[in-house]
């Protein structure tokens, strides 16, 4: 009893952050989806969706439901476990980096010392999702998108962890709390402007957006690594790209834009998440920008970008950071 | 050494460009219309099916069921009947169908016709269910629209 | 696919069908691939699956009667088939064609070559994944289709043209739609370079990616943007000069390297050439009839052999008719520009990347409706 006492805040914390955290990945996806389509639309001088509810605003609901109420459909001679398996693996990895973002001060999941470390670990389970979902739909067109995927988010993590890590090098902890709340003054993306830029590149390279698209390119390979996905399974592999889309903007947030801290507000440690939500959606309103403007690179051209024009780059700030704050 | 920058500074503003123009279309007005909401107006010269003009004089059609149109046409999508009535001059028009599946729009018959008798019609909102939809009986639509 | 192809070092290699249902192949092609990795070390198409025959229809017709088919194997380009089909019956029949109705002739297929160049450009690049240029592509090619519409009745497979002249005759409400449409385009082309051409991500798919050279090019039989863009200054409207076009001063583009990107500016630029062509001719545009005054009911063709080429926006089109006397042909025989086009890419695109493949076949403009006949 005594035991059971002590934990139950915990527990009733855990399962309150477990609930806003799903809560935070539907509703992301929700709002994304739709955001998505109507900036493509109005990009493309057309409204976008107008049909269901006022100026459409209802669509991503109903296309909720029917993606629900499909037919799970599997291939012939597919691998039905690890068909089945391939969406969930894509879709469970978003909720634990959800608990470490730091929303404002006071509101926070769990702060690890190694916050960080423990986000890009998640975040590179993506590659193994589309690996399997690739190969195991029994289709050559998923399976090229499938190889490809791998090798291009294999190379985008480094730029990406060495862009981070300047940052790191200045504030001597790997907590994004510490990190949030190191920012001030001013904020990091002033003092390491070549480092936010490395880590927008890649942050665009690891969740599969255009131009960096390749793995689910449209026009060259029908859909790609989930050509034969149908209902909730590509529901699910569309909910993760979201999520991660999310979670990688935070993180960008919390590093390079200081978190939550801006003009302040009446019971600022909860309300911060405002200014927060804020900047997450303007990096991600940027994503959906370059989205519609850009043509998709190929394939080794990607490869050349990292190996030839980030990681030096991301090299160099990293070393020329690591002389200032000795000297400093 | 210097191409490897000179490259990089070139493409980032070539990319920065091509952002430029795509806002600035976000916030243009949009040019495209919702259709069963709003439609545009059709200019009258557009080439619908034939259909039979009503001569403002006699207050019916012009055909002289001389099966011209029929003789004309690359398709073979008109059959035009007449028959010899008595007391009237010339024959009586008593069928003129249009099989629309097999017509191809070319004019053949608008252009042959010698009294001018047919012309093209503005219909464009043409979906049907059942391929006998479109045996369109263009006598029937005269009658029916005067 | 012959099996032994499929032994030794090729065993491998994994076939994959970029199937007759592919997005990024323009109509019903089918082009098996032998992949290794990502390279597509061996290409071969296989067509024939819009067959439908026009060829055999057209000995069955009377002559005068095949000028909407002749609009349904390139339906990007169809006032300019309808346009040379037309030429071949005069050139048979001798009749002549009002100075007014040839004047009409050309504005009208220059318009046709800007919109077919204007959806080649958007669907291209929603092949290599930029997916709003096409919109602002057909933004301008529906001003292209409602100015022609207004005057021929239909916006894309056109029957316009007729043995003898055009159906019917233009108004001024056509000429001033057309020049504002002209200052429209004119003021557009600074921002398809700024969002596309100038663009450092589709200069990288597009350059060095299928190479052409003036052998290779003379080999196949190839014709149009692609030849101009290994630097030889074809044009039918030029070395066999047709219709009013001698009277007309206008550039012919052409580039030096062969590859996706010459072909691509030759056709930006060629866009630019037919606006002055366009322009010459509304100012030059004289009066008289649209049409040819005694055009007989039933057209007999003397017997003999008769040829008609004309510059269609894939390059040369020609027709070749043997006739027997009658009013039905004997034999009519179509050169498509796309069938020479399409027999490249075997030679061309092999040992390269699949997104190179797909770059390369839409550098190269196919229809495949007029692959198929």
């Amino acid at each position: 009893m005594e035991t059971l006492h002590s934990i139950l805040p915990e527990l009733i914390r855990i399962i309150v952050c477990g609930i806003c955290g799903a809560v935070i990945v539907f509703g992301n996806a929700l709002v994304m989806g739709y955001a998505e389509r109507k900036l493509a639309g109005h990009i493309m001088l057309r409204p976008g969706p107008m049909e269901v509810g006022w100026h459409g605003i209802l669509q991503l609901v109903l296309d909720g439901l029917k993606l629900m109420g499909k037919q799970l459909v599997v291939p012939k001679m597919a691998d039905k476990p690890l068909y089945m398996f391939a969406p969930l693996l894509a879709f469970a990895p978003v909720f634990v980096p959800l608990l470490l973002i730091p929303f404002s001060d006071k509101l926070q999941g769990f702060d690890l010392d190694v916050g960080m470390l423990v986000i890009l670990a998640f975040a590179s389970i993506n590659v193994l999702a589309i690996l399997i979902g690739g190969w195991s739909s029994n289709n050559k067109y998923s399976l090229l998108g499938a190889f490809r995927s791998v090798s291009q988010n294999i190379a985008y993590e480094i730029p990406m962890l060495l862009s981070l890590l300047a940052v790191v090098f200045m504030t001597n902890t790997f907590s994004l709390r510490e990190i949030a709340a190191a920012q001030s003054p001013v904020w990091f993306v002033v003092v390491q402007p070549l480092a936010f830029l490395i880590y927008i590149v890649s942050m665009i390279a690891e969740t599969n957006r255009a131009p960096f698209d390749l793995p689910e390119a449209e026009s060259e390979l029908t859909a790609g690594f989930h050509t034969e996905y149908s209902g909730m399974s590509f529901s699910l592999f569309v909910l993760g790209e979201y999520a991660n889309m999310f979670i990688v903007c935070s993180v960008a947030t919390v590093f390079f834009l200081g978190g939550s801290s801006g003009i302040p507000l009446p019971y600022f440690e909860y309300t911060g998440a405002v200014w927060f939500l804020l900047k997450v959606y303007a990096l991600m309103f940027f994503l959906v920008w370059i989205r519609w403007t850009y043509p998709r690179t190929r394939f080794d051209q990607l490869m050349n970008f990292c190996w030839k024009y980030l990681i030096p780059f991301s090299l160099v700030n990293l070393l020329i950071t690591v002389v200032v704050v000795k000297l400093i | 050494m210097k191409s490897y920058f000179s490259k990089l500074f070139t493409g980032a503003w070539s990319l920065i460009l091509g952002l430029r123009v795509t806002i600035k279309a976000m916030f243009s007005p949009i040019v495209t219309v919702q259709y069963p909401r709003e439609k545009l107006e059709i200019t009258p010269n557009y080439r619908g099916h034939i259909d039979l003009v009503k001569d403002a004089e006699t207050g019916t059609h012009k055909c002289i069921s001389c099966g011209t149109c029929q003789r004309e046409c690359p398709s073979d999508c008109i059959v035009v009947v007449g028959e010899k009535r008595e007391g009237v001059k010339g024959k009586v028009l008593t069928t003129f169908t249009l099989d629309f599946t097999k017509c191809s729009l070319c004019g053949a018959c608008v252009e042959a016709c010698p009294t001018k008798a047919l012309d093209y019609s503005n219909d464009y909102e043409l979906a049907g269910t059942a391929r006998q939809e479109f045996y369109f009986n263009i006598l029937k639509r005269l009658e029916e629209r005067e | 696919m012959n099996v032994e192809a499929l032994e030794d070092d090729r065993h491998h290699r994994f076939v994959l069908n970029m199937g007759p249902q592919h997005p990024s192949t323009h109509g019903v092609l089918r082009v098996v691939l032998e992949l290794e990795g990502e390279y597509a070390m061996h290409l071969s198409p296989v067509i024939g699956y819009g067959h439908r025959c026009h060829e055999k229809i057209a000995e069955h017709k009377p002559a005068k009667s095949f000028m909407p088919n002749t609009a349904r194997m390139d339906y990007l380009g169809a006032l300019i088939y309808n346009q040379g089909y037309a030429q071949l019956l005069e050139k048979a029949t001798g009749i002549e064609v009002p100075l007014r109705a040839e004047y009409i002739r050309v504005i009208t297929s220059e318009l046709n070559r800007i919109q077919s160049h204007l959806l080649w450009y958007g669907a291209y690049l929603l092949d290599l994944g930029a997916f709003t240029p096409i919109m602002y592509a057909f933004d301008d090619r529906e001003h292209i289709l409602d100015i022609l519409e207004d005057v021929t009745g239909s916006r894309l497979t056109y029957c316009y043209h007729r043995v003898g002249g055009v159906s019917k005759d233009i108004d001024d409400k056509f000429v001033t739609r057309t020049r504002e449409f002209i200052d429209r385009l004119r003021s557009r082309f600074p921002m398809y370079e700024d969002l596309v051409n100038g663009n450092v991500i589709l200069q990288n798919r597009l350059l060095d990616v299928g190479e052409l050279t003036p052998n290779i090019c003379a080999r196949y039989g190839v014709t149009g943007p692609l030849l101009r863009g290994t630097g030889v200054a074809y044009d039918i409207r030029r070395s066999e000069p047709y219709s009013v076009y001698p009277e007309f001063d206008f550039e012919i583009p052409t580039e030096t390297k062969g590859d996706a990107m010459a072909s691509f500016l030759v056709r930006f630029r060629e866009m630019e050439q037919s606006l002055r062509i366009i322009e010459q001719a509304l100012d030059k545009l004289p009066e008289g009839l649209s049409m040819a005054a005694k055009v007989p009911k039933k057209l007999k063709i003397p017997a003999g052999d008769y040829n008609s080429s004309v510059e269609a926006p894939r390059g040369e089109l020609s027709y070749y008719l043997v006739a027997d006397g009658s009013d039905v042909p004997y034999r009519l025989k179509i050169r498509t520009p796309s069938y020479s086009n399409l027999s490249t890419i075997p030679e061309t695109c092999s040992g390269m990347l699949l997104s190179d493949v797909v770059s390369a076949m839409g550098s190269l403009d196919l229809v495949i409706p007029e692959i198929d006949r």
